[in-house]
């Protein structure tokens, strides 16, 4: 049905828009212990995320109320099955979360010591385990006919998960960097500069493998031989890696950003047009799979939904543009001596 | 252990302390906007002081609103898969409306907020808070008409084994939870009011700052006694409406046994639910529970033997929540109706500030009891008549919601601490002096 089908690419929309926007800011607390060499320079590295970071999540929060309003069944089954890793995710974006906030209230060395390592593991640990869950999904889950989940985290924690998992880190320090690279000045600028380079190499390398590894792993490639027009998703992720490089050598750091963003909503359709319609592909019996099909809402629901969200998501689009646009500058000496910032 | 009683263990943690935030967020964005809306009209820089002295205690607090938050939109499918199955349609319907229509904005925004003194006018920064209120409000009003479904299911059809929508305008509408939104959002209000009261009262007992905090509280006490006695109005029809769609919970919340005409509230009892009779009945106020549910001291009232076991409430817990909340839902308006008196010479009363001091959790502890009245009286149910909760929980073992319950616990419990010493820390300090850091004005 055609609703269902729109509704499925709605959802994987709203994933992929939930990674570039907060990609770039997971990526800058990857960055964060390893840039961040003073107080001043952690402190604009919190300023170049701080005012985008908490709309950045609520992609999230949609993207999950999306899966339970528009495929109840696949809510149920992917975050009780992902049980444990989602648990993991959540208690680092709580502390992570607080971390900006608690961080500057009381003037200790060792209370900022205990947040910057918060913003680092809550950074990090949600970027990693968004590519192993996803990656796990790309080659399917050990679903019963119930459709319940025969495993646990350690299920997940196989080859092809765990690159999925390095992918998604790389392109978030990729991301995030850039982002650094546009807010800050100085030796801070040059260092998120200097990284961006060769981290992009290696993020060049492992989406190589991945790519080749999806072939081997999972079946993504069906629709795209079935179809060959969509290879043109993949080339467009190619061409946004690629692009990257491009910009970064002519100090485009705008345009090298949003390059990032291109080839990581490419890499994202990737896998959602390859899962279509499968959304939990079971991979004890293909029959046992949650698809778009067989775990929607009624049509009912999926119609108003989708009023709603042709009338509102436009409408956070522009208010969140013109916020990235206000706090497109320079992180300044001005801005970093606000009291309420971070 | 049993898992389903281990994740309510774990949703009512969740809840409870995601609830220890979000009133003040409502109340507090909602002064410090007024505040800074009177800045931007008049150029008194007092105001701009308040907005700055509220507003950091109020980023604090949103911050930990924000992050508990998160996990519930997630819990419900960790959890209570088998209830997401059964009621995505219309319940997961509501949370992405949340989630597009208000959760964006105050999100958005708050940053811009924070980060956009220098960068904006003071009107348009004064607008951006009244967006942060007016957004988290909506958040809660979409919030409550997903748990009014819940507690009054309406416009659904039973159809392919789980509850379907049948009519969107019945659920937005649903009186349960219009009801309920009128009563919370104000009570948020009084919680708020309460907080600037008590911390200014505390300040004014010191003889500090005298001038800005007797402002700040009768800011805040306007409010205040506005909120308390609209909640207590509102609370009384709130009660007609649970007696007609909830009776069990009813007659729980008045540990009330044998059906009877011109049924009596007890002004103290001790429920013993083993023997289905109250162990010790002191005070009883003939007519008053028949008043309560139908506005009628002789009306009928359906005692809790007439609902089979299986079908009742705990009812210890139901009693004891409606008392903490109706006995503080009392005190309050008492309260600033005293403060109304004594608006100009609160200084010279310190008996008065002293008990605002102490009022401080007061609020809160009413805000809990009402939640736990409103979820715990609803039991054995999820969805009040349609499922049980018993069939509700995820397929889980028992050892990893155990482990992250213990998780919750650690984590919560520390940053509740460390929330709370840090707004006190701020509370305690008082305002800055000067102002570095004035937005523009034109």
């Amino acid at each position: 049905m055609i609703l269902q089908s729109i509704w499925f690419f709605l959802w994987g929309l709203l994933w992929a828009i939930f990674f570039i926007t907060d990609g770039f800011d997971l990526g800058i607390g990857t960055l964060y212990p390893f840039l961040g060499k003073s107080d001043h320079d952690k402190r604009v590295m919190i300023h170049a995320m701080g005012p985008l970071w908490d709309g950045n999540e609520v992609w999230l929060i949609t993207a999950g109320g999306v899966t339970f309003a528009a495929f109840p069944l696949v809510y149920a089954v992917m975050f009780s099955s992902l049980y444990t890793a989602l648990m993991l995710i959540l208690f680092a974006l709580i502390l992570r979360g607080v971390s900006f906030e608690f961080r500057g209230k009381v003037d200790h060395p060792a209370w900022r010591k205990l947040w910057d390592t918060c913003i680092f593991i809550g950074s990090f640990a949600p970027a990693l385990l968004f590519g192993v869950a996803f990656a796990n999904i790309f080659q399917g889950l050990p679903l019963n006919n119930e459709h319940l989940f025969q495993g646990n985290l350690f299920t997940l924690l196989n080859p092809y998960g765990l690159l999925g998992g390095v992918l998604f880190v790389l392109f978030f320090l990729v991301h995030g960097a850039l982002w650094l690279a546009i807010r800050s000045q100085g030796a801070l600028h040059d260092r998120a500069v200097a990284v961006a380079g060769p981290l992009w190499f290696v993020l060049l390398l492992i989406a190589v493998a991945f790519l080749a590894y999806s072939a081997v792993a999972t079946n993504l490639y069906a629709n795209f031989l079935a179809h060959p027009y969509l290879f043109v998703i993949i080339l467009l992720a190619v061409a946004g890696l690629l692009g990257i490089k491009h910009f970064l050598v002519k100090q485009q750091y705008f345009k090298a950003w949003f390059a990032s963003a291109l080839a990581i909503v490419g890499a994202t359709f990737f896998g959602i047009v390859g899962l279509f319609p499968n959304m939990l592909p079971s991979n004890i019996n293909a029959e046992y799979s949650l698809t778009a099909h067989n775990a929607s809402s009624s049509p009912l629901t999926l119609k108003i939904m989708l009023i709603v969200v042709l009338l509102f998501i436009p409408v956070v689009l522009a208010y969140q543009i013109w916020a990235y646009h206000m706090f497109r500058t320079k992180v300044t000496e001005e801005d970093l001596a606000l009291e309420e910032a971070y | 252990m049993d898992p389903v009683f281990l994740s309510r263990l774990q949703f009512a943690a969740a809840t409870m302390f995601h609830f220890l935030f979000v009133p003040l967020t409502l109340g507090l964005s909602v002064l410090v906007a007024y505040m800074e809306t009177r800045y931007a009209r008049t150029g008194d820089e007092t105001y701009m002081r308040m907005t700055k002295f509220w507003g950091k205690m109020f980023l604090i607090n949103f911050a930990l609103g924000v992050v508990t938050g998160i996990t519930l939109e997630f819990q419900f499918g960790t959890n209570w898969s088998r209830y997401s199955a059964f009621v995505g349609d219309i319940f997961g319907s509501l949370l992405a409306v949340e989630a597009t229509v208000a959760f964006f904005l105050e999100s958005t925004l708050i940053g811009v907020w924070i980060f956009g003194w220098k960068k904006l006018s003071a009107k348009a920064h004064a607008a951006v808070m009244w967006l942060v209120a007016g957004a988290s409000n909506v958040s809660a009003l979409w919030i409550l008409i997903a748990n009014g479904w819940m507690q009054h299911p309406v416009g659904y059809v039973m159809r392919n084994g789980r509850a379907e929508l049948g009519d969107f305008a019945a659920v937005v509408f649903n009186q349960f939870a219009i009801l309920e939104f009128l009563h919370t959002v104000p009570a948020a209000f009084i919680l708020g009011s309460f907080f600037v009261m008590g911390i200014s009262a505390y300040h004014l007992l010191k003889k500090q700052q005298v001038e800005f905090f007797t402002r700040s509280f009768r800011i805040a006490l306007v409010l205040g006694l506005v909120s308390s006695i609209w909640v207590a109005v509102e609370g009384d029809q709130h009660a007609v409406h649970v007696t007609k769609v909830q009776p069990a919970k009813l007659a729980a919340m008045e540990s009330h046994w044998e059906t009877s005409k011109a049924a009596p509230i007890i002004l103290f009892a001790v429920p013993d639910e083993k023997n289905e009779r109250n162990a010790i009945e002191i005070g009883k106020l003939p007519g008053l529970l028949s008043f309560l549910g139908y506005h009628d001291f002789n009306a009928e009232v359906k005692g809790l033997k007439d609902f089979p076991p299986k079908d009742r409430p705990p009812v210890l817990l139901t009693f004891l929540s409606f008392r903490t909340m109706v006995a503080l839902g009392t005190l309050f308006p008492l309260l600033t109706l005293i403060g109304l008196f004594l608006r100009n010479q609160l200084v010279q009363n310190r008996w008065y500030l002293m008990i605002m001091v102490a009022a401080i959790p007061l609020p809160y502890i009413a805000m809990e009891a009402g939640w736990v009245l409103a979820e715990v009286g609803r039991q054995p149910w999820i969805v009040y008549g349609l499922m049980r909760t018993a069939d509700a929980a995820s397929p889980v073992a028992g050892s990893q919601v155990i482990s992250t319950l213990i998780a919750f616990i650690l984590v919560y419990g520390l940053l509740g601490l460390m929330g709370f010493f840090l707004i006190a820390k701020f509370a305690l300090k008082g305002p800055e002096p000067v102002v570095e850091t004035l937005p523009r004005r034109r």
